[in-house]
């Protein structure tokens, strides 16, 4: 299977401190990566290292390397644009913009210079339809984003991403507030991205890691303890850390 | 840390299943010494032990069952769970192993002895402490006994075969030792069919406590891809 990113000894401070720890991986394209950690393990880190969205903030600074498709996403001259066409995330908190549904889909593309309204109908479908949300709102695609449910707006989130039509999809946290049944209908919606995209999904929800992903990976403050297989992780882990963790029993 | 309700409860079924355990391992005792005594009252002492046994598997499989669903367990705890189901189930079977060798004993009693009974003792002493160290290998996570257990089945085919040849040429010999003939080969079945439960108990041990699935010859460690990274 082809390697999308390719993380070579990533470490990452804030502010002269190490939150993580030489770090090296390699993630696996057409596959959901879950990540796995309890709080302050650096999990949250490691998938803002991943579209550079960490150096935004005051104190960071990484070493390392960061390979995308083979090239240093960190290398002088790699354009951050690009990066973020390439690569999209979803966050914790569906953040809906105050506009409809369509133009909230819309929204991205438009800011990437698509104009045609033809081009614009089909990338609303495409993405709503990949999020699996196009039956639910293919009659009102004029009401407000902000009035869609909780599950129904971090879907929207999801295809909104999707409208770029990017390589790699980070999630962070992404049911973290849904009910059961929008935790199903966006686990059954990156159980379907998967064949298309790379998913990588931070989750503070072992079990949706053991459902969804292809491989997990364990971090503990700041390191990688384990990665591998998903059913071996949640089976037979080999470190006595990740066992506790699996099991509940951590801390 | 006070102990999470889910390792009380786990505990608890662990408990049961080692009493459960120690009761197939006198139901089996009992039954053998039988045989030895040609005992026809033990059947029903047997009968009666098996009976607890068939209860306490009902219970043992629906607590597990009831944790895994509640819970849903994962790693050590789910190999356990998982691993409890099919010992509970094994253990279950030599119990009804051991009311057939019970049985056995009240048809031989009153039969005229023969020389053929010498290998019967042998072999149940081979099988019996079988059980006795697979089971140990799961309460204790002894993985050497538990292979140990593994290679000890081959001597128990080897005189379950050798116990049928010495019968079978009695029985051509002497036409009224068939009816005894044919129920000391089910004596020798019955202990060999124990000595193979006692050996998927042992492989059972090794998987729930180092998480090594080697049954069927087929050893293998935990799947490490070339994706595996283990700091």
């Amino acid at each position: 299977m082809d390697c999308k990113f390719d993380i070579q000894d990533l470490s990452v401070y804030w502010r002269g401190n190490l939150s993580l720890k030489k770090v090296s991986l390699k993630i696996s394209s057409s596959q959901i990566l879950g990540i796995i950690g309890p709080a302050g393990s650096g999990k949250t880190t490691f998938l803002r290292s991943l579209d550079r969205m960490n150096e935004l903030e005051p104190g960071f600074k990484a070493e390392g390397r960061v390979l995308l498709d083979g090239e240093d996403i960190y290398g002088a001259g790699y354009d951050a644009v690009t990066l973020r066409k390439k690569v999209g995330m979803v966050f914790a908190l569906p953040v809906a913009l105050p506009m409809s549904v369509y133009e909230n889909v819309v929204y991205g593309p438009r800011l990437a210079g698509i104009r045609n309204h033809d081009r614009l109908d089909e990338l609303v479908e495409q993405s709503l339809t990949a999020a699996f949300m196009w039956n639910e709102v293919k009659d009102r695609l004029d009401m407000s984003g902000l009035r869609l449910s909780g599950g129904q707006q971090q879907r929207l989130c999801l295809a909104r991403v999707l409208a770029m039509e990017p390589e790699v999809i980070l999630l962070d946290e992404p049911c973290s507030g849904l009910d059961p049944i929008s935790t199903a209908k966006i686990e059954e919606a990156l159980t379907e991205l998967k064949k298309k995209y790379t998913i990588i999904l931070v989750t503070n929800n072992t079990k949706q890691a053991a459902r969804i992903a292809d491989q997990t990976a364990f971090f503990l403050m700041g390191e990688l303890i384990e990665m591998g297989v998903t059913d071996r992780i949640f089976t037979a882990p080999v470190h006595k850390q990740t066992d506790d963790y699996v099991t509940g029993r951590f801390g | 840390m006070d102990k999470r309700h889910f390792d009380v409860e786990l505990d608890q079924l662990r408990q049961k299943l080692v009493m459960m355990a120690t009761k197939v391992e006198i139901l089996i005792n009992h039954s053998i010494e039988a045989i030895r005594k040609r005992d026809a009252a033990a059947a029903e002492t047997a009968l009666a032990m098996d009976k607890e046994i068939d209860r306490m598997e009902i219970e043992i499989e629906e607590a597990a069952i009831s944790l895994i669903a509640r819970y849903q367990p994962a790693a050590g705890d789910l190999r356990f769970l998982v691993g409890a189901i099919k010992i509970n189930n094994d253990l279950e079977r030599i119990g009804d192993h051991g009311v057939n060798i019970a049985q056995s004993a009240a048809l031989l009693a009153g039969r005229p002895d023969v020389k053929v009974l010498a290998d019967i003792p042998w072999m149940a002493g081979l099988a019996v402490s079988m059980l006795k160290d697979s089971l140990d290998s799961f309460i204790s996570g002894d993985s050497e006994k538990a292979r140990e257990v593994c290679t000890r089945d081959d001597q128990v085919d080897e005189l379950k075969d050798q116990i049928l040849r010495i019968v079978l040429t009695f029985m051509m010999e002497k036409p009224d030792f068939i009816s005894s003939g044919m129920t000391l080969i089910l004596v020798a079945r019955n202990l060999e069919r124990i000595a193979d439960l006692a050996t998927d108990i042992s492989e059972e041990a090794i998987y729930i406590h180092h998480g090594k699935v080697i049954k069927h010859g087929a050893e293998q460690q935990p799947e490490a891809s070339g994706q595996d990274v283990v700091s």
